[in-house]
């Protein structure tokens, strides 16, 4: 807790752009959620998803769909240290860059219990499946980030921006740290508060139609029902800014939250974008309960990152001409 | 006709039980007998603009013309005056002087409290027994209202921390951990990190909630002094909050200086 007080209080805007992926869910058969007084299953509480299961499989874990329990510790072990090891060098660049460590990081120290070894859980390779045209366009754009790293603010990770955190998604991947969610429950609606930036996702549940295909949010535009105990929400309305591993605005996400024991949301999710990807997609990620609180993230507010970037890459330009 | 209309709307209201009839004037309930906050809400009044009564004036950007100008407001403060120390008023007034380089709102920096309440944007209650979410459009600021007090506020924020309890039916919020940086409205008013405001929200029939706000900083103001609007519910169908992530609008203001190419005005 001393070290998640310390991490919100630090404010700035984490100069990350890596991701910290995360993990999958048990389902216990027969587990009964208790019921909101308006008849909803009960979802709410503070809940966490870090993880240290990546969303794709490694390469090296090519056809290893689950681990061994002897080698999913292994696997924690290493991270653990991979994690945690000094990666400062000597130049300042690097030293800045590498000055982050598990004191920084709260990636979890666990595989998801289901020891798969990768979050996504189809197609079964637990790779992305890109279409031809997704990979050109991620490639072209890989291209432009290499030559254009700095240029000016829309070059930067929308996280380094302040404007959108992974743990937000939509989907809700786990983050380098916060990979907290609270979830509140009124009638007709699911809100879920991500500590990382403030985003709140409020979700309908009346089956009302979505937003004008003209409107375009960050987070797109949500609408739930319960199927059952799970509560599945298909997200639309989604900007082309947003880029979720390459996704065009007209990528449709179907989110399933299930609470399969007391301490565990499960939360599977479905990509759709055939503009990108050759198929849907599919991983499942598991929630652990978290006694919170949530905090305050003033992301923006304590944005030094932005100027500092940009500010580094004009100083670099002047000493080299 | 219409007399026995009348006479049957008379009668039908005059054999409602009491509770019944009470529970109609003050609004809708939760299940746990609460007053029922769950909803999207918004101000109608130029508060932000300044608090204290003020005529329209010419804004301070030249090119917005009329879209920029300040509308007139009556004035949301009890006793028309906020209660500055003399020195705090010399710094109001060099806040409202130099706003466009200082108004947190400029830089789409979180609202704090209350100013969250009187933006120009709708706010939603998602409302539970334990918290009381609240989820301002703008900025996507949130706030959390614990109704089971936490304790001291671990740390200072923007936002606060908000403990609440019920007084009746008046739902009643005490506001403690702010930093100093957020202010009250375009007109320089501010208050220092020793800010405490009391909130109290109260249901006036299904669509409209009376607000009321303490504020008290004695680093700031010579007494505590109270600021209080009508707040009403969105009635457009399928009314839902969007987003007003301004990060990205402020970013040329911000940054534009340490571009490669300047931008295009």
């Amino acid at each position: 807790m001393a070290k998640r007080l310390w991490m919100a209080t630090v404010a700035g805007a984490a100069c990350l752009s890596v991701l910290g992926w995360a993990a999958p869910p048990p389902k216990p058969a027969g587990y009964v959620p208790p019921r909101t007084a308006d008849g909803q299953p009960d979802i709410q509480g503070v809940w966490n998803n870090a993880t240290i299961t990546p969303l794709e499989r490694p390469a090296d874990l090519a056809g290893k769909a689950v681990f061994t329990p002897a080698e999913a510790a292994a696997y924690e072990k290493q991270a653990a240290e991979s994690n945690n090891r000094d990666r400062r060098g000597k130049d300042g660049a690097t030293d800045v860059a590498g000055a982050y460590n598990q004191a920084w990081f709260d990636r979890g120290t666990k595989v998801v219990p289901t020891l798969r070894t990768s979050l996504i859980v189809d197609p079964p390779d637990g790779k992305i499946p890109y279409s031809a045209g997704g990979q050109k366009r991620l490639d072209a754009a890989a291209e432009y980030a290499r030559l254009h790293p700095a240029d000016g603010p829309e070059d930067l990770a929308l996280a380094d921006r302040c404007i959108l955190w992974y743990t937000a998604g939509p989907p809700m991947l786990p983050g380098p740290y916060n990979s907290n969610y609270q979830i509140l429950q009124a009638p007709g609606y699911v809100a879920i508060l991500v500590e990382m930036i403030h985003d709140v996702r409020i979700i309908p549940l009346d089956r009302r139609p979505h937003l004008p295909g003209s409107v375009r949010q960050w987070l797109g535009d949500s609408r739930g029902h319960w199927e059952g105990n799970t509560l599945v929400v298909e997200t639309t309305n989604f900007t082309g800014k947003s880029r979720f591993h390459g996704a065009t605005e007209n990528m449709r996400l179907i989110e399933r939250f299930t609470r399969t024991d007391a301490n565990t949301l499960t939360y599977d999710f479905t990509v759709e974008d055939p503009a990108t990807f050759s198929k849907p997609w599919s991983a499942s990620i598991p929630m652990t309960k978290s006694s919170g609180p949530i905090y305050e993230y003033a992301c923006h507010e304590g944005n030094y990152a932005v100027p500092g970037i940009l500010g580094g890459a004009r100083a670099q330009e002047a000493a080299t001409k | 006709m219409i007399a026995a209309a009348s006479v049957a709307a008379m009668l039908s209201v005059t054999t409602l039980p009491a509770v019944a009839q009470a529970t109609i004037s003050r609004g809708p309930r939760t299940a746990d007998g609460k007053p029922n906050l769950n909803g999207i809400w918004q101000v109608l009044t130029e508060a932000n603009w300044d608090l204290q009564g003020h005529a329209a004036a010419a804004g301070p950007m030249v090119p917005l013309g009329a879209i920029g100008a300040m509308p007139p407001g009556q004035g949301v403060v009890e006793g028309e005056e906020i209660p500055y120390k003399s020195e705090a008023l010399v710094t109001k007034k060099a806040n409202f002087a130099d706003r466009l380089k200082l108004d947190p709102e400029v830089k789409c920096y979180l609202p704090g409290v209350p100013r969250a309440t009187y933006m120009p944007f709708p706010f939603q209650i998602v409302q539970t027994p334990k918290f009381i979410l609240i989820s301002y459009e703008y900025a996507n600021a949130a706030r959390t209202i614990y109704m089971e007090d936490p304790g001291p506020a671990p740390v200072d924020s923007w936002m606060g921390q908000s403990v609440g309890h019920w007084e009746g039916d008046t739902l009643v919020v005490d506001a403690t951990g702010f930093n100093d940086q957020s202010w009250f409205d375009r007109a320089g008013d501010f208050h220092s990190d020793a800010l405490h405001v009391v909130e109290r929200y109260t249901l006036h029939g299904p669509d409209m909630l009376m607000y009321e706000a303490t504020i008290e900083d004695k680093n700031v103001f010579t007494r505590p002094w109270k600021i209080s609007m009508p707040i009403y519910r969105r009635q457009e169908k399928n009314v839902q909050l969007m987003e007003f992530k301004c990060v990205e609008f402020v970013e040329e203001l911000m940054y534009g200086q340490y571009r490669k190419k300047p931008a295009k005005q």
